[in-house]
């Protein structure tokens, strides 16, 4: 066995220095625009940009054109098929976590009880496996969330908070409200990407409902197709009360459109 | 899709044989452009034909494809074979006011699958079939609603029975016996399936799967969408081989408009394609490492992984590679500078991952949990025409890139590894000699790339049907597309590796020591997002 044990040594230690500091790494992220909103002074400009974009993400409002973060699935087509705009600019950044309701009403909900440690049962209600994946990274070491307090736990009995990815299959409509309900509360849901945020490419259908939202309350969500694990570990942060929530909006809807808070 | 004349005299050949001896009572054409032969004939021929195919010529069943017109089913079975670089494609047409067909499961294994899901999503019925039961649709859908058939309204959210009263078909009846059910929702991030093991005593002595908890009706949202939407879910139905299935729907695109995408666009995809098999075998191997408990060997691996996606995304902006294919070409160049920077970053991960089996080579602790278990056979292989590493660590050399070869893989030399014990050791040890092969074709294609543009410059729409393939990182991947002359998808149909097999997990996971499950589990690697669509 000791070579296990020496090459364990030997490799060193690679886990990221976030949060205390910002991850620098080239590839941690598939990044977003950036430079959004944009005014344009010719609206046929700003309408062919909105229109490259197939989850209406970029959005024309007369002759500016803003960008939905939750509605982006990283296609690149914005960036790749047309003349980029000038300065058109993509962001590698990841702290893209939202807030459904009012900073101040998450605070009160948990900052207390999950601040040291935090349980999570992770359900996968039709994920196409990439968000799954970065889930696992968190517990791998380049990432290592157990040093921050967070813990995958088997069994939703334990769980605080039910991390989901998918659009939420019929099929997985009662397994998922089972394991909601087994949950001791205070309970915590995070939809994680843009199919538990609102159906993603698959949207809503005779086969999905299309988000979460539409079946147990969110407390949190990370944007992102799949959200890189950095911007889940963001969301865990935000969700404890030990981040910044980029913003606080409510959740978009599989029929497109959106509302501010 | 290359024309070999070699495969032209073979196609000429069968045609005559086929002519011969259905004189009458079958139409044979080929399609020389496609290396492929197309039958059709009368449904009391099918069983005849199909065992003529697959005994006396030795072909595969790839898939089988059902296909709703005016007033006719047309069924379409696909055979491809081991050494020759054609396909036969088998149609059966018959009269929509009746649903019947004979089943050809009783001499093909490899179709009962396909043929419950025939079954379950348009109501056909496949005569003599063993065991035709529900697979795709779960107690929530009343009898009688098959959502792929036309006339079912896939925009509105279909109102479902609240049940929850599943009951397997057929228990073990044996004093002692019980049943343990693993899932829908287990382990830390695995996917929703469920197992259910049955056991008398010690041993767990059969494993039922049940799967498609992630049906999302990919192929059915796809009706009525434009191409570019279409192109999203394919590339994102299952995430960790969104290459290889984006690969084989832009081909078949490009087969019905027949446009070729250029010899650069030809050259990357192979890149790309042979990249994500390497972060995917990475990842499998992680996945192995971490169900035998080893915990050194499963950081290490998770390390490798990670460095994988970081030079997928730092490199091509996706760390799963979305975004890259388009019906044409690629969206993404390579620079000279990245061009060096992959090259290095690959040989630089499978250094470490070549340090990393030599260590667990010599851990007899780590082997002995491998070694014989999770068994599956060549012939169990063949009868069930698996496929990708896990026929290829039973055994059977079978990879599309070699027996119908795309892209620019018939102009890259390598051989396809194959193991002959088929079980879990086999399969660890296939993928790691598989990682390595991938970073020689990469390594050897990188240094010589076509110049010149990465996409056709358009794209004229033509109205039509063609099937693509590609051989994603779990094994062969097949999708039929039917498109409008306004480029609207009318049909569409995927084979996917784990669908195809599963099927076969229950060779593997029979007669085994109930802690050995994850083990089994893992050195299958496959995928629910991929098999349920
Ligand atoms: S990357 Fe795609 S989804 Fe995101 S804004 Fe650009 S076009 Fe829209
Ligand atoms: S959000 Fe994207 S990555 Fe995540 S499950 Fe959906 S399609 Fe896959």
């Amino acid at each position: 066995m000791w070579e296990w044990v020496w090459e364990g040594i030997r490799q060193g230690i690679v886990t990221t220095g976030y949060p205390a500091r910002a991850e620098t790494a080239a590839g941690v992220s598939p990044g977003f625009p950036s430079g959004l909103p944009r005014t344009f002074t010719d609206p046929e400009e700003a309408e062919t940009l909105a229109a490259c974009c197939p989850s209406e993400a970029l959005v024309r409002e007369g002759r500016q054109v803003i960008f939905r973060d939750q509605r982006c699935i990283h296609c690149y087509r914005c960036l790749r098929r047309i003349a980029p705009p000038q300065e058109w600019r993509w962001q590698g950044n990841y702290e893209w976590a939202v807030s459904p309701r009012p900073r101040a009403e998450l605070a009160k909900k948990f900052d207390k009880s999950f601040r040291r440690s935090l349980h999570l049962r992770v359900i996968d209600a039709g994920a196409c496996g990439a968000c799954l994946s970065e889930i696992e990274q968190l517990n791998k070491p380049y990432y290592n969330m157990h040093r921050l307090g967070f813990f995958l736990t088997p069994t939703p009995r334990d769980a605080d908070l039910l991390l989901v990815a998918g659009p939420v299959t019929e099929h997985m409509r009662l397994p998922l409200l089972k394991a909601y309900e087994a949950m001791p509360a205070p309970k915590a849901v995070l939809a994680l990407g843009a199919c538990a945020i609102y159906g993603g490419v698959f949207g809503s259908s005779f086969a999905s409902l299309g988000g979460v939202s539409s079946l147990i309350p969110v407390d949190i969500l990370v944007p992102g197709c799949p959200p890189p694990p950095l911007a889940i570990l963001h969301a865990l942060l935000a969700l404890v009360g030990r981040a910044e929530p980029h913003r606080c909006e409510s959740i978009a809807s599989p029929q497109g459109g959106e509302s501010h808070v | 899709m290359a024309q070999d004349p070699a495969n032209n005299l073979r196609l000429l050949g069968l045609s005559e044989a086929i002519a011969k001896r259905w004189h009458w009572q079958v139409n044979v054409s080929i399609d020389a452009d496609l290396s492929r032969c197309y039958v059709e004939g009368d449904r009391d021929r099918l069983p005849e034909l199909c065992r003529w195919l697959i005994y006396d010529l030795e072909y595969g069943l790839g898939s089988l494809i059902v296909e709703e017109t005016e007033g006719d089913w047309l069924l379409r079975y696909i055979f491809y074979g081991e050494p020759a670089g054609e396909q036969v494609h088998l149609g059966v047409r018959f009269n929509k006011k009746e649903n019947t067909v004979p089943s050809i499961s009783t001499i093909i294994h490899a179709a009962n699958w396909h043929e419950r899901e025939a079954h379950d999503l348009f109501g056909l019925v496949f005569e003599g079939h063993p065991r035709l039961i529900n697979i795709v649709r779960h107690e929530e859908w009343p009898a009688g609603i098959h959502p792929l058939r036309q006339d079912f309204d896939a925009s509105q959210p279909y109102p479902h029975l609240q049940v929850d009263s599943w009951r397997p078909n057929g228990v073990v009846q044996a004093p002692g016996a019980f049943m343990m059910p693993i899932g829908p929702v287990y382990a830390d991030a695995a996917e929703s399936a469920l197992f259910l093991l049955e056991s008398v005593g010690e041993d767990v002595i059969r494993t039922s799967p049940r799967f498609f908890y992630k049906f999302r009706g990919v192929e059915k949202i796809a009706e009525g969408q434009p191409l570019d939407r279409v192109l999203l879910l394919a590339e994102r139905f299952s995430g960790t081989s969104a290459f290889a299935h984006s690969l084989a729907f832009c081909q078949a695109v490009e087969t019905i408009c027949q446009v070729k995408a250029p010899a650069r666009a030809q050259a990357l995809r192979v890149a790309f394609a042979e990249l994500e098999r390497f972060r995917h075998h990475v990842a499998a191997i992680a996945g192995v490492c971490n169900s035998t408990a080893l915990a050194v060997a499963t950081s290490q691996a998770g390390i490798l992984e990670e460095e994988a996606l970081r030079l997928c995304g730092s490199l091509l902006g996706h760390r799963y590679l979305f975004g890259l294919n388009l019906p044409g070409g690629v969206a993404c160049d390579l620079d000279d500078r990245q061009i060096d920077v992959l090259s290095s970053g690959v040989q630089t991960i499978f250094r470490k991952l070549e340090r990393l089996y030599n260590l667990l080579r010599y851990s007899s602790s780590f082997l002995d949990r491998l070694e014989e278990v999770g068994l599956v056979t060549k012939e169990q292989a063949r009868d069930y025409g698996l496929v990708g590493p896990i026929a290829r660590a039973s055994g059977l050399a079978r990879d599309l890139r070699k027996v119908l070869p795309y892209a620019a893989y018939g102009e890259v030399s390598f051989e396809v590894p194959k193991e002959e014990e088929g079980d879990g050791y086999a399969r660890l040890r296939l993928l790691f000699r598989e990682a390595e092969q991938s970073v020689n074709i990469l390594g050897s294609l990188l240094s010589s790339l076509p110049i010149g543009e990465i996409a056709a410059p358009d794209l004229a729409l033509k109205p039509g049907a063609a099937l693509g393939w590609a051989e994603a990182p779990r094994g062969a991947a097949f999708h039929w597309l039917r498109i409008d002359e306004a480029g609207v998808v009318r049909r569409y149909h995927l084979t996917t590796p784990s669908f195809t097999n599963w099927h076969g997990f229950h060779f593997a996971a029979e007669d085994f020591a109930y802690q050995d499950f994850p083990i089994i589990l893992a050195s299958f690697g496959l995928s629910n997002a991929e098999c349920d669509r």
